[in-house]
């Protein structure tokens, strides 16, 4: 069920732009069904998910290596899987609209389409390969949709970050998981919560530690790979909304959740997650005090949201968990919300700048009730989820004994910030005095406004009803987590203690930031971080020294003369083989006896002179004939011992080269002798060494017993299992179907190479 | 250079050649042929035809891009692995169907495989010699 719903996913993705060309003046109305489906398909399982079931589900993909795509809907995922499936709804519905005027909206569907399967994928599976998969699915669709309006130099650059960031991290995420599958003998991430004590243990848990964490935070981008989130503002608003604020994002703190239970309980663990957060979280909302664009504002919000529920799963207590739960919930509806909010506004008002909007509400009067509701859950005002969110998180770090009260200050430093962001963002562009704006301000279509009001909405109902709306599956998602339930039920009111102090308090310093950042904006201006400060320079610099290697590797080794190629390969490939080799044969090999017959001699003879023709002509058109004819020689050989497979195929390439060599003569410039005498007797030697290399080989193969068994079984395996006589072919389309698959797919890339080659040389003149 | 006589045997040549390789790709599970070859002597049917007419002609009878069977190979030959899964089996395992009649003897996906490769060995050699016979045009 789980595997046919993600494939379905796919499958009405790749069909969006059939749908899109068709329907497009309401698209939006037919998107919405494809995550509302799939909304409603998952709900069915709650009442069997709150029920304490956890549902699993397995498909073979390679058995035979532990790869299989097997699938899990617990607590965690399933409160995963509504956030990803709820939010999408909104933000397809409101990409039908905003995406109308962009050039080929309909591919924008595809990506988002192929995002949101992947993305739930991910939260799905139970097999390191799978998820590894999914993960970079998502990563690879990310890039996509920041690129989307690829003719913007910045949002190419923006896409190639964030894809090298996320992407490097997944590198170090699969070492590590490949480790932690080696510890522990399973690909089944389920397998591995039972031997806790034994990874724990094992002297390679550390190195499996770390690189997950790696993987986790450049996806989530924290310090110090946040720097490519606020650049993936690029992407079209509803990509912010859902890819970088509600879902994608969240995959790292996903996996830190996920393997809390497999990884954690290590001062390793805890300690770098508690201080990773708390500096993400502290950091990024103070890199948003002099920003000016409603959705780096937001972003850098997002990532100290981010950062806070690294902190909380660093910490690890169940109260804790309980933060992060609604915490992640609330984050969800809210931050959503109100990224849709802003693109309603760029859309309005034709800019984004919030030292320009002002007085917006009498236009918008829709939009300025969404954006406060949203507001509001953002600040931690009463009655919304958002408030209970923050009370939580704080109780959560009053627990704390040591580090409780550094840690404590933080976090309300970093929440005041956040509400001063949330003013200026959410509140501010809404009231005040209307200035002169790119385009007069109207009120957003009604199906721009649902999906925003809709979420906003289910914040305030959340934080009314908790407990009906949350209870039960924080439950289940504590025993994801922690393999332990929680007791605790969630409250709106925890009457007046030092929390709901606390909470007042980030409210008044929230206002006190706004104040301070109105008085400072003038002296901040034109003032930067000096660059070496800055992670994001330091990636700068790795790409720019990369590059200048792959330069010089490619000046060294790929100057562009095939003869040096050629050089290249066969210098090395005796020089390994012969190392190889060295030991393994010590005494020279014994010339079988030669019973030659009279078709053999004359087939050689005719390759000898024809290659004597071919080095010693001066006309290219002999030396591409006499190349056929030692092509034709040898596929004779092919006959006389018995492979009419080989010999039918190298004809036909022959004459296929041939017809291709006499295409390419036509363009080339006249004959001339463009080697030295000297690097003619070095190409003279190096092929002579290879010809007697090649020679000793045959002689050694044939001298030793080389039976592995191989032959005797595809002969044996060829009619029964391949249901073929042809074991050639059996082997080609059946037993090693995979291969064969591999070599046709460089094939493919090879002819757009080609293509690509000539077209760019016939447009740039020679190159 | 224009030469009517082999302009108008490679029209007949061509689909002579064209069947040829149809049998190599279909013979090719039990007897010496197989989908590699059989695209091989497709491609250069239509080699032989582009040789005779000019590449306007070739590639006003082939109709489409070759990069389109150069997809469609790809494609077939991966959805080829698929049905095993659908019958709970793993991925890439042959299914095969026994027709009962003479003429097509036992079907099953490896052929669509093999079929998959004809194409795309077909499109790979036909977009090489357009592109570069293009270029002398120009």
């Amino acid at each position: 069920m789980l595997f046919y719903l993600l494939m379905i996913g796919f499958a009405i993705s790749a069909a969006a732009p059939f749908f899109y060309r068709r329907f497009r003046a309401f698209f939006g109305w037919i998107a919405v069904s494809f995550p509302l489906f799939l909304f409603f398909s998952f709900s069915s399982f709650y009442p069997r998910i709150s029920a304490g079931e956890v549902l699993r589900e397995t498909v073979f993909w390679v058995p035979s290596l532990g790869i299989n795509l097997s699938f899990l809907l617990d607590g965690l995922s399933f409160t995963f899987v509504l956030i990803i499936t709820l939010v999408g709804a909104a933000v397809f519905l409101y990409a039908g609209t905003y995406m109308k005027h962009y050039e080929h909206a309909a591919r924008f569907f595809v990506y988002i389409g192929l995002f949101m399967t992947s993305m739930l994928g991910l939260v799905l599976s139970d097999n390191i390969a799978a998820m590894f998969v999914f993960w970079e699915l998502t990563s690879i669709s990310s890039f996509l949709l920041i690129g989307f309006s690829h003719h913007k130099e910045q949002s190419r650059k923006s896409a190639i970050q964030a894809l090298l960031v996320t992407g490097g991290g997944g590198l170090a995420l699969l070492a590590g998981l490949i480790l932690l599958s080696g510890i522990s003998g399973t690909m089944e991430i389920s397998e591995l919560y039972p031997q806790h004590a034994m990874i724990v243990s094992s002297p390679l848990y550390p190195a499996a530690a770390l690189l997950v964490m790696i993987g986790a935070f450049t996806k989530s981008a924290q310090f110090p790979f946040h720097f490519w989130l606020p650049n993936a503002m690029e992407a079209p608003t509803p990509v912010s909304a859902y890819l970088h604020s509600a879902t994608m994002v969240k995959a790292g703190i996903y996996l830190l959740a996920r393997m809390n239970h497999v990884l954690g309980g290590t001062a390793l663990w805890q300690d770098s997650l508690l201080v990773v957060g708390a500096v993400t979280m502290v950091c990024s909302a103070l890199l948003a005090f002099n920003q000016m664009d409603l959705k780096k504002l937001l972003a850098y919000s997002t990532l100290s949201v981010l950062g806070t529920l690294t902190m909380m799963i660093g910490i690890g207590s169940r109260l804790a968990i309980k933060a992060f739960f609604i915490y992640l919930i609330a984050h969800s509806l809210y931050k959503g919300t109100l990224f849709l909010v802003a693109g309603t506004i760029d859309h309005a008002a034709g800019t984004r700048d919030a030292g320009v909007l002002g007085g917006l509400g009498r236009a918008m009067p829709f939009t300025m009730a969404t954006a406060i509701l949203a507001s509001f859950s953002m600040m931690g005002v009463i009655p919304l989820v958002g408030f209970i969110g923050k009370e939580t998180l704080y109780a959560s770090i009053l627990e704390l004994e040591e580090w409780g009260r550094y840690l404590i200050a933080a976090a309300v430093v970093a929440n005041g910030l956040l509400v001063m962001i949330t003013l200026v963002a959410g509140i501010r562009p809404f009231f005040g005095s209307m200035r002169r704006l790119p385009s007069v301000p109207h009120e957003a279509p009604f199906a721009m406004l649902a999906g925003p009001a809709c979420l906003a909405f289910f914040g305030l109902l959340a934080g009314l009803f908790p407990d009906f709306f949350m209870g039960a599956m924080l439950d289940r998602l504590a025993s994801s987590v922690l393999a332990d339930t929680l007791t605790f039920r969630i409250k709106l009111w925890h009457g007046f203690n030092e929390v709901l102090f606390l909470s007042f308090l980030t409210l008044l310093c929230g206002m006190l930031f706004y104040a301070a950042r109105v008085k400072l904006l003038p002296y901040l201006e034109g003032r930067h971080i000096p660059p070496v400060l800055k992670p994001s320079s330091w990636y700068d610099a790795a790409l720019a020294g990369m590059l200048k290697v792959a330069r010089w590797q490619t000046r060294m080794l790929q100057n562009g003369s095939l003869r040096n190629y050629i050089t290249i390969i066969v210098v090395t490939a005796v020089a390994l083989g012969v190392s190889a080799l060295a030991g393994s044969f010590s005494a020279f090999p014994e010339i079988p006896a030669l019973d030659v017959t009279f078709y053999e001699v004359a087939i050689v003879s005719i390759i000898l002179v024809s290659i004597l023709v071919l080095i010693t002509s001066s006309s290219r058109l002999k030396a591409v004939i006499t190349l056929g004819v030692t092509g034709f020689s040898i596929g004779i050989i092919f006959i006389l011992y018995g492979a009419p497979d080989l010999a039918l195929t190298t004809f036909a390439i022959e004459t296929l080269g041939v017809i291709l060599f006499v295409l390419v003569l036509y363009r080339l410039p006249r004959f001339t002798s463009y080697s030295t005498t000297a690097s003619r007797v070095r190409d003279a030697v190096i092929a002579f060494v290879f010809g007697i290399f090649m020679a000793l080989m045959v002689l050694f193969t044939v001298s030793g017993e080389l039976d592995s068994g191989l032959k005797r079984y595809f002969a044996g395996a060829s009619l029964p299992e391949g249901k073929g006589r042809n074991i050639v072919n059996v082997i080609l389309v059946d037993f090693r179907a995979i291969d064969t698959l591999g070599e046709i797919t460089v094939l493919a890339v090879a002819a757009i190479g080609v293509f690509a080659m000539l077209k760019l040389a016939l447009k740039g003149g020679s190159r | 250079m224009y030469s009517i006589i082999l302009a108008t045997a490679s029209r007949y040549l061509l689909l002579l050649l064209q069947m040829f390789s149809l049998f190599l790709l279909f013979r090719g599970h039990n007897e010496p042929g197989g989908g590699f070859v059989g695209g091989l002597v497709a491609a250069a049917a239509y080699a032989l035809y582009f040789i005779a007419n000019g590449i306007a002609e070739a590639e006003k009878l082939l109709k489409v891009d070759p990069f389109y069977l150069i997809a469609a190979g790809l494609l077939l030959a991966v959805s080829s692995t698929m049905p095993s899964l659908a019958a709970g089996m793993n991925v890439m395992t042959g299914i095969w169907f026994d027709t009962g009649t003479a003429l097509f003897g036992k079907v099953g996906t490896p052929l669509v495989f093999d079929t998959g490769v004809y194409f795309l060995v077909l499109g790979v050699t036909l977009k090489i010699i357009f592109s570069l016979a293009e270029g002398d045009l120009q």
